[in-house]
């Protein structure tokens, strides 16, 4: 009964015996999920850090990484520039969007008013998609990776390539600078305070409009970076980052939405289920479903994640 | 909502607002540092604050305890104080931490602890260090007392009287605690419904028959 119910099992699932026995395959699929997740991991470090800030996930956050791809695309591919410096450009130009977008759309709204922000950023979204699409067009391109092609490291089929090793390192470089920032700096005291309570930091002199700023100008740079880093493994294309969206989402729900190691963490799980749920189960079509399923069976079991925090209110 | 409200406190003094629940006391205080829209005058030794915003009132040397809620429940006692210190440049800053450490001993134990893990009365004390931490010339109380044990609510009274004995610092207080907050303070005003009642220095109002029998209760 038991042996027929996983034949059957298996059937349903296309599972095949050979593949799962295959031990460089896991391995290949492991470091490609590693990768992924890295990517997925930064974007979501994006929108924890906005999230930590005002208590809302800013659903435009994506398109400004959409717009900072394009504009990696523009620096590297058009203009010539390195990849590298491309990106660097590229993080700062959509760091002065972000400034802007949120000086002239979002600073009018009370901050602890969370509803209608969050529909300004679903518009923002919309408009900055469309905007990209109407400037550079729907067609695919391809982007160039900051990373060299091989791979230093190799067993049979299983690589351990430049772009894995540069993807996580570049995402646990993120991880300390930001850590630097927020609890070494000034500025980092004045996000926290904002993050933590608003009256209480108003009431010690921080500017809280900029500071908020200030976060959105960062999320956007390292959406953007995060943009950089994924999009090389698919192509560029204006929804490209909606879709990367919704896994970073999931990892940012599994990490807890207010932990930036749970935003890493989320990131790396969601990456390596995708790859083995792809290469095992052969769910390559149902590879976005499991994202949205991670984020309702988080919600539904554990709503603040892994790492996030309860917030208690003494009454 | 407050209507024509008009008073004054003398630099170095602590004044005290007395009133029932709704009488328009906290909303007084936040109207000095403009978390709520003014209309009229608002001068700090004669300086017109009305019309600035809250960052601007601060650097001006006014410092606000907001009711129960006034520390940075998710960053560590030590960056409570530093984050009181925002506005400052001088090279005094972590000095003053210290100071508040031995005026506040207990602080001093829970330095790296959040400050959300403290009781709510080491709250409390670190929500008004916080504000001394700004060095400020008015400081502004709203119910100090809210939820803790009558030996702390004294103890507390007395680091305030003995703060303004010692830098100076001009105090505003909002208080239930009629009885104690009257034994401290210089000058009282009682609000009734939005509007300035009753005015007088404390050891007048205290005496007052209809105070008593209104605030104090005997």
């Amino acid at each position: 009964m038991a042996t027929g119910g996983l034949a059957s099992l298996l059937g349903v699932f296309d599972i095949s015996l050979d593949k799962l026995a295959n031990g460089e395959l896991w391995l290949a699929q492991f470091f490609r999920g590693l990768s992924d997740g890295a990517t997925y991991a930064s974007v979501a470090l994006a929108l924890v850090m906005i999230y930590k800030s005002t208590g809302f996930i800013n659903f435009a956050q994506g398109s400004l990484a959409l717009l900072g791809v394009y504009l990696v695309y523009v620096f590297s591919v058009e203009q010539g520039l390195p990849v590298a410096v491309a990106v660097v450009c590229a993080m700062g130009a959509s760091a002065a969007v972000a400034a802007f977008v949120e000086r002239v759309f979002i600073r009018p709204f009370p901050p602890d008013h969370v509803l209608p922000l969050v529909i300004v950023t679903l518009g923002l979204l919309l408009i900055i998609d469309s905007a990209v699409g109407i400037v550079w067009g729907f067609r695919t391109r391809s982007l160039p990776s900051m990373f060299p092609r091989g791979a230093p490291i190799e067993w049979g089929i299983a690589q351990l390539t430049w772009r894995t090793i540069g993807n996580l390192g570049t995402v646990f470089a993120v991880v300390g600078l930001l850590y630097l920032l927020l609890s070494r700096t000034k500025v980092g005291l004045a996000f926290r305070a904002v993050s933590s309570n608003l009256e209480s930091a108003r009431l010690v002199g921080i500017r809280v409009g900029p500071t908020l700023g200030f976060g959105w100008a960062l999320a956007a740079a390292i959406g953007t970076l995060g943009g950089a880093l994924v999009v090389p493994d698919l192509l560029l294309e204006p929804s490209i980052m909606l879709r990367v969206l919704i896994f970073s989402l999931a990892a940012a729900a599994l990490g807890g939405l207010d932990s930036m190691v749970g935003a890493v963490i989320g990131g790396l799980v969601v990456g390596l289920a995708r790859n083995l749920l792809v290469t095992f189960l052969d769910l390559s079509e149902l590879a976005l479903a499991t994202a949205v399923a991670v984020i309702l069976v988080v919600l539904l079991v554990r709503p603040t994640g892994l790492f996030g925090s309860t917030r208690v209110e003494r009454v | 909502m407050l209507h024509g409200i008009d008073f004054s406190v003398a630099e170095g003094q602590i004044a005290v607002i007395l009133g029932a629940n709704g009488a328009g006391k906290t909303t007084t205080l936040r109207a000095l540092c403009a978390m709520v829209a003014v209309e009229g005058s608002i001068r700090l030794a004669g300086e017109e604050l009305a019309g600035h915003r809250t960052a601007d009132i601060v650097r001006r040397g006014v410092a606000h305890v907001p009711q129960g809620r006034g520390t940075f429940p998710e960053l560590s006692v030590d960056e409570n104080l530093l984050a009181g210190a925002f506005v400052r440049t001088d090279g005094q800053v972590r000095a003053d931490v210290e100071r508040w450490y031995e005026a506040f001993p207990v602080l001093g134990q829970r330095r790296s602890q959040a400050a959300g893990s403290l009781s709510g009365g080491e709250q409390q004390m670190l929500a008004i260090a916080r504000a001394l931490m700004l060095r400020p010339t008015l400081l502004l109380l709203d119910e100090p007392s809210l939820g803790l044990a009558p030996m702390i609510t004294r103890s507390l009274f007395e680091q305030l009287t003995a703060i303004n004995a010692e830098a100076g610092t001009t105090m505003l207080v909002v208080e239930q605690n009629a009885a104690l907050a009257l034994g401290v303070a210089d000058r009282a005003y009682v609000l009734e419904a939005g509007e300035v009642a009753l005015s007088g220095p404390a050891g007048e109002l205290a005496a007052d028959d209809n105070v008593r029998r209104a605030y104090l209760g005997y």
